[in-house]
């Protein structure tokens, strides 16, 4: 048995204390120690982005990052996304939109989006699809979710 | 939690040096089966997969000449082992100059992947199929290697010795790869086929650089390499030497073309055949040397 290892990081803005494991994923302590369910796990070999979160302002696979990489991190999940008067518009783009079904990956598709577009607000649809490769949809065929994040960008435009 | 991919890691000891010589002796110790992480896209899948197991990971990343990415006229490029690609394509000297790189940069994985993945480790990774390898090749990259006997240097072509398998003795680490300065008049292109747009493994790549003589116009030096359709990435001496003081144009293109097909020894699998991957290494030897043309012509 390894030791524990005790972690401190900053999650969706509240300094975040836990005891991992050093083989436990960053998505295992997320949502196993810190009942933080609203990231998914798909397939756990970064094929599916189910899992995105946002790491010092990049996404990742959560599931492909140790949680004791992530000492002294700045951590965004979908838990963070939402203001704190109504939803983040493309929370309510997708809902709008109809950009989901069975809803697995649709917290990594918001915790993507919602990088490329604080950062590139004027993304087209080509470059919002290729930024959306690493995230699969086994229920909407995508373009939904392409409309859902085309409708959002414009609402945040206006704020 | 119970997982539907694959399975939970079995436990090991978590290091993160951050300094190269506290690595090394990390990894000194006898009888401790130890691994580099860097950005673990592919070992945490592998320890996942139980593969094989590890007592010790080394994270690299907090170790500064690991992270180094700096350009100069003098003494080219130098791109630490744990920098991952996208600061390699947001970087303005590399996108201008290594182009090469920046193309196999940007394909790896998704935006995701991009966020942890390095270049360092698809290199030590030694994939037949990795997709920054024939950049390197074609670049002329140069390993820096650390390990408990010291310091030494080997071209990127002699480091991958099998599938998987790299030339690194026990207990060296791969501490950055060194780039020539650019030449002017000269520029390089990576392309590979895959069924998809994205998010794929190579059914066949081509890597090409060439440089062009500024007053004849003609090829001065050329080099191609080729991925997925060996046991290890392919320097392709000969497609690369038939170059040599020919015009740049389509009837060259497609001598360097039929060498690279001799130069490939693919297997079937269930990516391809032998015969759609050799076809592939000429259709795409002939697209990375255009692309590599125009680009030395507007360098
Ligand atoms: C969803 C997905 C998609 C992918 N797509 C592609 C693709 O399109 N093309 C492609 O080529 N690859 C792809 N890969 C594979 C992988 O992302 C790349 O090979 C990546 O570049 C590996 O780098 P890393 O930093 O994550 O390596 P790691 O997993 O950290 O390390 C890889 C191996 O190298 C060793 N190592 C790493 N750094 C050093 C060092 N400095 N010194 C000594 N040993 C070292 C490690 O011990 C390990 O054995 C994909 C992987 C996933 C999960
Ligand atoms: S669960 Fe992490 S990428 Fe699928
Ligand atoms: S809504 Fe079911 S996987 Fe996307």
């Amino acid at each position: 048995m390894s030791e524990k290892v005790h972690i401190e990081t900053n999650i969706n803005g509240s300094q975040v204390e836990f005891l991992c494991e050093p083989r436990q994923s960053l998505l295992e302590v997320l949502r196993d120690v810190l009942d933080m369910t609203g990231t998914k796990e798909g397939c756990n070999d970064g094929n599916c982005g189910a899992c995105t979160v946002i790491v010092d302002d990049r996404i990742i696979d959560s599931c492909l990052m140790l949680a004791v990489e992530s000492q002294g991190k700045k951590i965004t999940t979908i838990e963070g996304v939402a203001y704190t008067d109504r939803l983040h518009p493309l929370q309510q783009a997708f809902l709008e939109n109809a950009a989901l079904q069975c809803g697995i990956c649709t917290p990594g598709f918001i915790v993507a989006a919602k990088s490329l577009l604080d950062r590139e607000p004027d993304a087209d649809e080509g470059r919002i699809r290729q930024w959306l490769a690493g995230n699969l949809c086994r229920c909407t065929g995508y373009d939904k979710i392409v409309r859902a994040v085309l409708a959002a960008k414009e609402t945040m435009k206006n704020e | 939690m119970d997982h539907i991919g694959g399975a939970a890691l079995r436990n090991f000891k978590y290091f993160s040096p951050t300094t190269l010589g506290e690595a090394i002796r990390l990894m000194a110790d006898q009888g401790i089966s130890t691994k580099i992480l860097a950005g673990g896209t592919d070992i945490l899948v592998q320890l996942r997969s139980d593969r094989f197991q590890v007592d010790r990971l080394i994270d690299v990343k907090n170790i500064p000449e690991m992270n180094e990415l700096s350009y100069s006229t003098t003494d080219g490029l130098l791109l630490g082992a744990a920098v991952p690609c996208y600061k390699i394509y947001e970087h303005n000297d590399v996108r201008e100059m290594y182009s090469g790189v920046v193309d196999a940069a940007f394909i790896i994985g998704g935006i995701q992947i991009q966020g942890r993945a390095t270049i360092g480790g698809n290199l030590c990774n030694a994939s037949p199929s990795a997709d920054a390898i024939p950049s390197l090749v074609v670049l002329s990259a140069i390993c820096l290697i650390e390990g408990p006997n010291g310091r030494r240097e080997l071209a990127v072509e002699e480091f991958c010795t099998g599938p998987g398998k790299n030339a690194l003795a026990p207990g060296e680490i791969l501490v950055a790869l060194r780039f020539p300065p650019t030449v002017a008049s000269s520029g390089a292109h990576y392309l590979r086929f895959i069924p998809r747009n994205e998010m794929d493994i190579a059914v066949a790549g081509v890597g090409a650089w060439v440089s062009l003589d500024e007053k004849t116009h003609r090829v001065k030096q050329a080099r191609i390499a080729l991925s997925a359709v060996g046991p290890t990435p392919i320097f392709a001496k000969e497609a690369s030497e038939i170059l040599s003081g020919l015009d740049p144009n389509e009837e060259s293109f497609e001598l360097a073309a039929q060498a690279a097909q001799k130069a490939a020894s693919p297997i079937d699998d269930m990516r391809g055949t032998v015969r759609q991957r050799v076809h592939l290494v000429g259709v795409l030897t002939k697209r990375a040397l255009r692309k590599a043309v125009n680009r030395a012509k507007e360098s």
